[in-house]
């Protein structure tokens, strides 16, 4: 790598993080410190808008270079990672976006709190989310540095520890200054850019096999070593029961996580209406669908063009396919196309992640603001303190994001991903669908169900060979596994909605039938939705 | 705003149902506050009831359920039997069918074009049988909450 990519890609970087400052700067001209306008964007923007937003929130640097990565190395099983996160905006599309936006106000914890007795169930809605946001951010800052050391061959430990410094101080200023205003236009732009660098590359590949997709998978095949099993399942996750049940689990996962992550269910409450929420999931899963079908194409066309050896060579996880892919399109190494592409997709990768870490910093501090704040300290506080908490809160979450990142550097980014997902799958997803479809459920019932998924799901971690026991592990000189699996949710997303259960049927409480009418004609209608 | 204004021309763009919703007027320093500190008299609670009970309101949550119900069964089943079909029998899915492309790519592919489907079918059937009937009955719940000095 000469010094060439790296100056061109710094300009291109910085010239995006000149642009969202000024953007951060703009929005917030007229700023009236309103909790609606902070954590909704004042429920201003059109479903388009929001639809890229969405997607801009859910397209990390870890689809974009992991994703494909992935598929260059191990062909098919990857692909199966594409198709789980776009299946997942069905439970979104059906189950949650409308009648989200139609109960609650700013977070998760809105909704099931209008049932059930507020104080007990906001804390414990409130903890889980922000235990899945600081997972999800801890591993697109973790994704940051090492990105930085791949890309521009800052290998020092340096290097890498600056741009997780650097990184945590820009989204606390997007998120502080900015709001949810601010932080939906920064998504907006990055998912814009994502977009056209992914359907550029992905042309200029199938320009290079004159639009002959048999030919291209036909040359990944080979080139791969490993003939006609690289385009079908079983290289990565056929070697014995435990990676199968593994699979499954991270399956599970990602279909069912998706639908209770704190960014995303936000999202829909920057729409003035429920149909404006389901009019901006199409948005989403119509880009998202076309951005994960490109992955594909560039997976395998890495595979036929790079070679997986090559790839393996430059990084063990593949996870600078894309961008070798990039210098190859653009001519090679040494040329002026190579160097600019490579730049271009280098600074995409980072304009991914800085936006992405800015949702995940203004959902985590809504709830720990609107949630966990104004249940523990002052209950009924005014909306303008309450904005004020939450851009305390933002800084807050930003050092420990900055501290967890640099402590995590050498974790693997994709499991904390899926840590995150499964979390969300298991401590948000069944107290959400519980409390929006079932008549009989209680207060006793939605805080179970949270911790009855929040707690397995972590320990189970903790005991899993991810932690201890085996050469790849954050301890390795230890042994305390006792779970053989490194996704947790086949076992704690099941645990999540049996807790649900179980807190219902022991409870004496008598659900109120009133509060259940209201949640339920206002779900459906619309009536009283603020 | 008048419920009438909500007729055909509002009916299809959110953006008019959004500012006949009531919340344009508030914004600003007017912020509604939490609903819990809203004024929740027990006859606001039972306009809600009431809505619950009526004939309208279970037309379209029955509407509501007998398209989400099979649909979130059929698109779920056919995820969780692919990837376990993909995890336990990869030779199933290796099947040439034309090229290089074998049954393992076109039942990824499946993947892409159900959901893609089952996206459309959702909007249109919503659009179809469901937001005319839900928006008259929001704002006959606001009217009758309006009547008896409830929220909104």
């Amino acid at each position: 790598m000469t010094v060439d990519h790296r100056t061109t890609a710094l300009l291109l970087f910085a010239l995006f993080v000149a642009v969202t400052l000024g953007i951060t700067t703009w929005v917030s001209r007229h700023r009236q410190g309103s909790a609606e306008e902070f954590y909704a964007g004042g429920r201003l923007f059109s479903p388009m808008e929001n639809g890229f937003a969405l997607a801009g929130d859910y397209m990390s640097a870890a689809s974009f270079l992991g994703i494909s990565g992935l598929i260059c190395l191990v062909g098919y099983d990857g692909m199966l990672y594409s198709v789980g996160f776009l299946v997942a905006w069905l439970v979104v599309l059906f189950l949650v976006a409308e009648l989200v936006r139609n109960c609650g106000r700013f977070t998760l914890a809105d909704v099931v709190a209008a049932r059930m007795r507020e104080r007990p169930v906001r804390i414990a809605a409130g903890t889980s989310s922000v235990t899945v946001s600081v997972l999800y951010l801890v591993a697109q800052m973790v994704g940051a540095g090492s990105l930085v050391a791949l890309l521009l061959g800052g290998t020092g430990g340096a290097a890498q520890a600056w741009t997780v410094v650097g990184v945590g101080v820009l989204m606390v200023i997007y998120v502080s200054l900015g709001g949810m205003r601010a932080t939906t236009w920064i998504q907006i732009v990055k998912a814009v850019l994502l977009l056209v660098g992914t359907v550029a590359l992905t042309v200029l590949v199938l320009l290079r096999f004159h639009g002959d997709l048999n030919l291209l998978l036909h040359t990944a095949a080979e080139r791969s070593g490993h003939g006609d099993a690289f385009l079908a399942p079983g290289l990565a996750y056929g070697a014995d029961w435990t990676a199968r049940f593994d699979f499954i689990s991270l399956g599970l996962a990602l279909v069912l996580g998706t639908a209770g992550l704190p960014h995303i269910l936000s999202r829909f409450y920057t729409v003035p209406t429920a149909r404006a929420a389901r009019r901006s999931v199409v948005w989403a899963i119509g880009l998202i669908g076309g951005f994960y079908l490109m992955t594909i194409v560039l997976g395998f066309g890495a595979a036929a063009l790079i070679g997986p050896d090559a790839v393996r060579a430059s990084h063990a996880s593949g996870n600078t396919a894309v961008p070798l892919l990039a210098l190859d399109l653009g001519g090679g190494a040494g040329t002026t196309g190579g160097t600019v592409l490579f730049a271009v997709v280098a600074a995409i990768a980072f304009a991914t992640i800085l936006a992405v870490v800015a949702g995940i910093t203004l959902a985590s501090s809504a709830s720990v603001a609107h949630d966990l704040y104004a249940s523990l300290r002052r209950r009924g506080g005014k909306p303008r303190s309450e904005v004020a908490v939450a851009r305390v809160a933002a800084a807050g979450i930003g050092l420990l994001a900055i501290a967890l990142g640099l402590l995590a550097r050498d974790l693997n980014v994709a499991f904390l991903v899926g840590l995150a997902f499964a979390v969300a799958a298991s401590a948000n997803l069944p107290v959400l669908l519980y409390s929006l479809f079932w008549r009989g459920f209680t207060t006793r019932g939605a805080v179970w169900s949270v911790y009855g998924g929040l707690v397995p799901a972590v320990v189970l971690v903790l005991l899993s060979p991810v932690v201890s026991g085996s050469p790849d592990s954050l301890f390795p000189g230890v042994d305390f596994q006792l779970f053989p699996l490194q996704n947790p949710g086949l076992v704690s997303i099941p645990l999540g909605f049996l807790a649900g259960w179980l807190g219902t049927v022991t409870s004496a409480e008598v659900p109120d039938e009133a509060r259940h009418a209201e949640t339920e004609v206002r779900a459906l209608t619309g009536a009283g939705a603020v | 705003m008048q419920p009438s204004n909500s007729g055909d021309v509002a009916y299809d763009d959110p953006w008019y149902d959004a500012l006949a919703s009531g919340w344009g007027e508030s914004a600003g320093a007017g912020v509604p506050p939490a609903r819990r500190e809203r004024d929740t008299t027990a006859a606001a609670a039972d306009v809600y009831l009431e809505v619950q009970r009526s004939a309208a309101f279970q037309e379209v949550r029955r509407r509501y359920r007998r398209f989400v119900v099979p649909a979130v069964f059929v698109f779920f089943t056919w995820y969780v039997a692919y990837v376990v079909t993909a995890t336990t029998s990869p030779d199933l899915l290796a099947r040439p069918v034309a090229g290089a492309v074998n049954v393992g790519l076109l039942a990824g592919l499946g993947q892409f074009l159900s959901t893609f489907l089952l996206t459309w079918a959702y909007v249109r059937h919503a659009r179809l049988r469901r937001d005319r009937a839900a928006l008259e009955l929001r704002w006959g719940a606001q009217e009758l909450a309006r009547g008896r000095g409830g929220p909104s």
